[in-house]
């Protein structure tokens, strides 16, 4: 950091997180902070509000021992995040500090954590295709590279396993890349960051990783910090190096409970549930630095979990991160229950830049109108079952029967597969086929009499037989 | 601008987006100025002294107290004239891509300076005036072609009656060359083809008109169900992924007006890549020249500085006023008025404002008035019996989709039409997700005639039977919710399929295919009248006996679903052997049970 900047002795407030001082004229606003306590402990820091009178500092990590007379030295920078190719394979704290023993990082440069917003007009379209060999995800959610697409999940739900899943599968059909996973934890439990490392051990992406990890014990502070530091290590892998990069960030949940504290902290007025107002434009400044740029080959395809608390699809994090990410992975605890893995309703499942990731020359030129297809008549079967459970399964009509009966193949043969299962799109396509044809063409209202004739089952069957 | 002539300021201190300075004697509230050693844009929004509060428009990171304050005397402005056609701006309307040559990479970074009209390019400007002439404000001086229109220079509406002095002849110009010298008040003025105007100030017109004409957007629940016109406003709230941005997109893309601005404020900025992407491709049906031609996009995107989002929404609406004074039909369509209106509270909190309803200040409602305010049909200012408009159409996101939070209410206040979207439809995948029993539209009733003008059809008339069959399956639907659809009558069974059939077979339209992404007026009326008929078709069957799973099983019933997707020249033929099929269809199965 930079050998610029005052040093002070004593501090005249400490209130939570926040340190105040008076009379240090020419702090800047969000510099860092470098705190030493006499008996040799160091904080750090960030500038929230620079006055000529007062200066008020955000400490990361705990506060506890800090003192009155401590040492506060300015360092007359912003945060910033040395980045070099060397990153890779390493193991960082939230601050993004090494943690695995390994020496300090040698910067080819210092990033800005809060990196600076892409120009609109210098955003390239995301279109690429990424096949996860999941067929809820490709036949009816289609990721494309470049993406944010979060998971929306609940406590004791298996989202790291679909996670860890879309890691190891994921690839753009007919393309060699480079790849690579940055990994960030938010508060999380050291088992399912174990987790997450046997996986990419196993699969092989350990040396192609970054991992920042701020545990369920680290400093609440930090969690602000470890999204940002990840992305700006990201951006680094993709618009530097030309590297696809996969970002999961988890939990998010566990990110905004650390805002909420530090705005109650900084007594400023609360929104929603207590969570501060800027909350939306706070998280679109880490979701919206996903993407891809014209004329720079690399990528970042972003993919955050949230735990919805009490699987509340209108609380406040999943609905304001609904409205940045371009669509939702939406895990079903009823599902889950019903012994279906991975558990992905898709009814309440989105994927926004699907339309211009499939279709001829992409994936096939059917699937837009079999996953429209597919929507449609689920719906059916869900209102269906819904109406067993009042009038039984004798009192529904014919009709109502059959989609009821769709509902219950497309869960089982359709969502449903194995941890180590991979489909391809045609395979997941043939699935859809045949549970399409279990309805009659009448019902198919959402494909076109073309597709019926080239891709129908029966029409395939009497086209064979004719031969 | 013109900033030797103030006194400089000194930050005093740093908030976030909000900076406080001293030293500011005699600035003015809403002024412009310039902030720091990097000269960011700021605006002054509270004055106690000579100490200002002042809104910056850019980051804050690394700003010091100390460093200096330039006051511009000159409130926030857009630059209106030739160039703003097929622009990509940020919030405070400077290019896009001018941004990027400045920044030097695909990052936006701070302090950079660059007007909205490009500088170099020479426009062909024809006058219309010459020497010795009077003009009043909003006379034409003279025209410019540009992209699809044809761009009136005039007097702007803060002059009084001038006299020409000296005109230049016909000729290639740029914007920053002097046109004309007329005499105002007493002193020589020059003037160039392009002026600026702050943008919280509505632009004058001469009187504000009925609108009764319908702005075609070739969407068919709005078109038919909840009709939006020329000069109205409407608003579409919805929940995240109940599809608002595609039905914003798909208006912009098929409106008929002559321009489009579209405000992408606190969005997506791979939805603002989208329509970059397509627009240049699309070709308005009316010029045959791109859309993008005949658009001015507005970007500022969520992780762009807030107070710019704030701003974004009032530059568009000049731009909008700007087209209508030139006697042009616009729409502006705004992508989210909800994250407009959440700048503001978070603004006002920086400010320490007393907080009213969930954080909200006080003076939203306000804020949303004056906005949907500047909609409207006139009679342009100058001289001219010239008819503009500007049609306002707003996103609105509430949060948790409750539309009993206060933007949604203080919104549906303003508008003329409230297009309110369904979770439940787009779960569904029936899009546009428009509730047909929950939105409305006060211009239904004027437009009668105007249907029955231009495709022959009472369509209103349609729409009531539509409405009727639509309300009637609602309620039966939810006795089948207690009882089990097979436990219904037949005769209500054949409601429920006739408002299937209205639903899949009209209102779920696909942005995405090819002919069904437009649909003109006189298709709709005949589809509409096709599906409706259905129901009176069918009836006879129900009376002789026929099982309603028979019909249930019938074939024209999937072609009757399909229509819409038959391209217009083809429409009126297919029609005709679709009801052919189905009457045959129809005695048939009476014959049977007979």
């Amino acid at each position: 950091m930079s050998i610029y900047g005052m040093t002070y002795r004593g501090i005249d407030q400490v209130k939570g997180p926040l340190v105040i001082m008076r009379g240090v004229p020419g702090v800047a606003y969000e510099e860092v902070v470098r705190i030493f306590s006499e008996d040799g402990r160091e904080w750090m820091g960030q500038v929230l509000e620079a006055g000529k009178d007062k200066v008020v500092i955000q400490v990361l990590g705990d506060t506890e021992g800090l003192e009155s007379n401590a040492i506060v030295k300015f360092t007359g920078s912003t945060l910033k995040l040395p980045v070099s190719d060397e990153m890779l394979g390493r193991v960082f704290n939230g601050a993004g500090e090494p943690i695995d023993g390994g020496p300090p990082i040698r910067a080819e440069d210092w990033r800005d954590i809060n990196g600076a917003p892409i120009n609109p007009a210098k955003r390239d379209y995301p279109d690429e295709f990424v096949e996860t060999g999941l067929s809820a995800i490709d036949g009816m959610l289609s990721l494309v590279r470049g993406q944010k697409l979060p998971i929306f999940s609940e406590a004791g739900l298996p989202h790291n396993h679909v996670a860890a899943q879309i890691a190891r599968q994921a690839i753009v059909p007919g393309k060699s890349e480079r790849f690579a996973i940055v990994f960030a934890a938010i508060g999380l439990k050291y088992d399912d960051v174990l987790f997450f490392r046997r996986q990419f051990e196993e699969f092989g992406a350990l040396s192609r990783s970054i991992l920042f990890l701020n545990l369920a014990n680290d400093p609440v502070i930090e969690r602000i910090t470890t999204p940002r530091v990840a992305l700006t290590a990201a951006e680094y892998l993709a618009f530097d190096l030309g590297m696809d990069v996969l970002v999961i960030v988890t939990d998010m949940t566990n990110y905004c409970e650390a805002l909420r504290e530090l705005s109650s902290a900084r007594e400023e007025v609360p929104s929603r549930k207590g969570y501060p107002g800027y909350m939306y434009s706070d998280l679109a400044s880490i979701y919206e630095r996903a993407g891809r740029i014209i004329g720079r080959p690399g990528s970042i395809t972003f993919m955050p979990i949230l735990t919805m608390p009490g699987g509340d699809l209108t609380h406040p994090i999943p609905d304001l991160t609904g409205y940045i990410t371009e669509g939702q992975i939406f895990l079903d605890l009823d599902l889950h229950n019903r012994g279906i893995y991975p558990p992905i309703n898709v009814l309440p499942s989105l994927s926004r830049l699907m339309k211009d990731g499939i279709g001829p020359g992409k994936t096939r030129e059917d699937h837009k109108e079999v996953s429209d297809q597919l929507y449609a008549a689920y719906s059916q079967g869900s209102k269906a079952r819904e109406l067993v459970q009042i009038v039984g399964e004798a009192g529904l009509s014919p009709r109502e029967r059959r989609y009821l009966e769709f509902a219950r193949r497309f869960e089982r043969e359709f969502v449903a597969q194995g941890f180590k299962e991979r489909r391809n799109i045609e395979e997941t396509l043939e699935i859809a086929w045949d549970l399409l044809a279990m309805l009659p063409e009448s019902e198919l209202t959402r494909i076109s009499d073309k597709t019926l004739e080239k891709y129908h089952p029966r029409r395939r069957r009497e086209r064979a037989v004719a031969r | 601008m013109s900033e030797l002539m103030f006194e400089k300021g000194v930050i005093s201190h740093i908030k976030g987006p909000v900076v406080i300075a001293e030293g500011l004697r005699g600035a003015k509230i809403r002024e412009v100025v310039l902030v720091g050693e990097e000269r960011l844009i700021g605006e002054i929004v509270r004055i106690e002294g000579d100490r200002a509060t002042i809104q910056v428009y850019e980051p804050t990171g690394g700003l010091k107290a100390g460093e200096p304050v330039e006051r511009t005397g000159e409130p926030l402005s857009a630059e209106l004239g030739p160039g703003l056609l097929g622009q990509v701006l940020d919030g405070l309307g400077r290019p896009l891509e001018a941004i990027a040559v400045e920044a030097g990479g695909p990052f936006i970074t701070r302090g950079i300076k660059v007007p909205t009209l490009p500088r170099d390019k020479k426009w062909h400007f024809t006058p219309v005036i010459k020497k010795g002439d009077d003009l009043e404000p909003g006379d034409v001086i003279g025209t410019v072609p540009e992209g699809a229109i044809t761009h009136k220079v005039m007097l702007p509406p803060n002059y009084g009656r001038v006299k020409v002095l000296d005109v230049v002849p016909e000729g290639d110009y740029t914007v920053e060359e002097v046109i004309a010298t007329v005499e105002y008040a007493g002193t020589k003025v020059d003037l160039k083809m392009y002026h600026k105007w702050p943008v919280r100030n509505p632009r004058p017109f001469n009187l504000k008109l009925a609108p009764v004409e319908l702005l075609v957007t070739g969407q068919r629940v709005i078109d038919t169900f909840f009709p939006i016109v020329k000069g109205g406003t409407s608003a579409i709230p919805g929940g995240f992924g109940t599809g608002k941005t595609v039905t914003l997109h798909q208006v912009s893309k098929w409106a008929d007006a002559d321009v489009v601005v579209y405000v992408g404020c606190g969005e997506r900025g791979n939805e603002m890549t989208d329509l970059l992407h397509t627009f240049p491709k699309l070709v308005d049906p009316k010029t045959g020249k791109p859309l993008l031609e005949r658009s001015v996009l507005i970007a500022n995107t969520s992780n762009m500085p807030v107070p710019a989002r704030e701003a974004s929404i009032f530059i568009g609406v000049t731009y909008a006023e700007y087209f209508r004074d030139m006697g042009l039909h616009v729409v502006l369509t705004a992508d989210s008025t909800s994250r407009w209106a959440e700048a503001l509270r978070e603004l006002s909190s920086r400010l320490e404002e007393i907080p009213s309803e969930r954080g909200f200040p006080a003076y939203l409602p306000d804020f949303i008035a004056s906005f949907y305010e500047r909609a409207g049909r006139v009679y342009v200012k100058g001289r001219r019996d010239e008819v503009g408009s500007v049609a306002i159409i707003g996103a609105v996101s509430p949060s948790g989709g409750d539309l009993n939070e206060p933007v949604t209410q203080h919104t549906m206040r303003y508008v003329g039409a409230f297009w309110a979207l369904d979770k439940n439809l787009a779960f569904k995948r029936h899009f546009p997700a428009i509730n047909w029993l929950r939105s409305f539209s006060k211009y239904t009733e004027g437009l009668r005639e105007w249907w029955i003008k231009n495709t022959g059809h009472d369509m209103m008339a349609y729409r009531e039977k539509a409405m009727d069959i639509l309300q009637r399956a609602s309620s039966l639907e939810e006795v089948a919710r207690v009882v089990g659809e097979a436990a219904l009558s037949d005769e209500n069974r054949l409601i429920l399929l006739a408002a299937d059939l209205i639903k899949e077979g009209f209102l779920v339209q696909n942005a995405y295919h090819e002919v069904d992404t437009y649909c003109s007026p006189k298709k709709q009326a005949l589809l509409l009248k096709t599906l409706v008929e259905f129901y009176e078709r069918a009836r006879p069957m129900i009376d002789a006996g026929v099982p309603i799973s028979r019909i249930h099983e019938m074939k024209s019933l999937g072609t009757l679903r399909r229509l819409k997707f038959i391209p217009e020249e083809e429409f009126e033929k297919a029609v005709e052997e679709a009801v052919a099929q189905l009457e045959s269809e129809i005695s048939s199965l009476i014959a049977e049970v007979r």
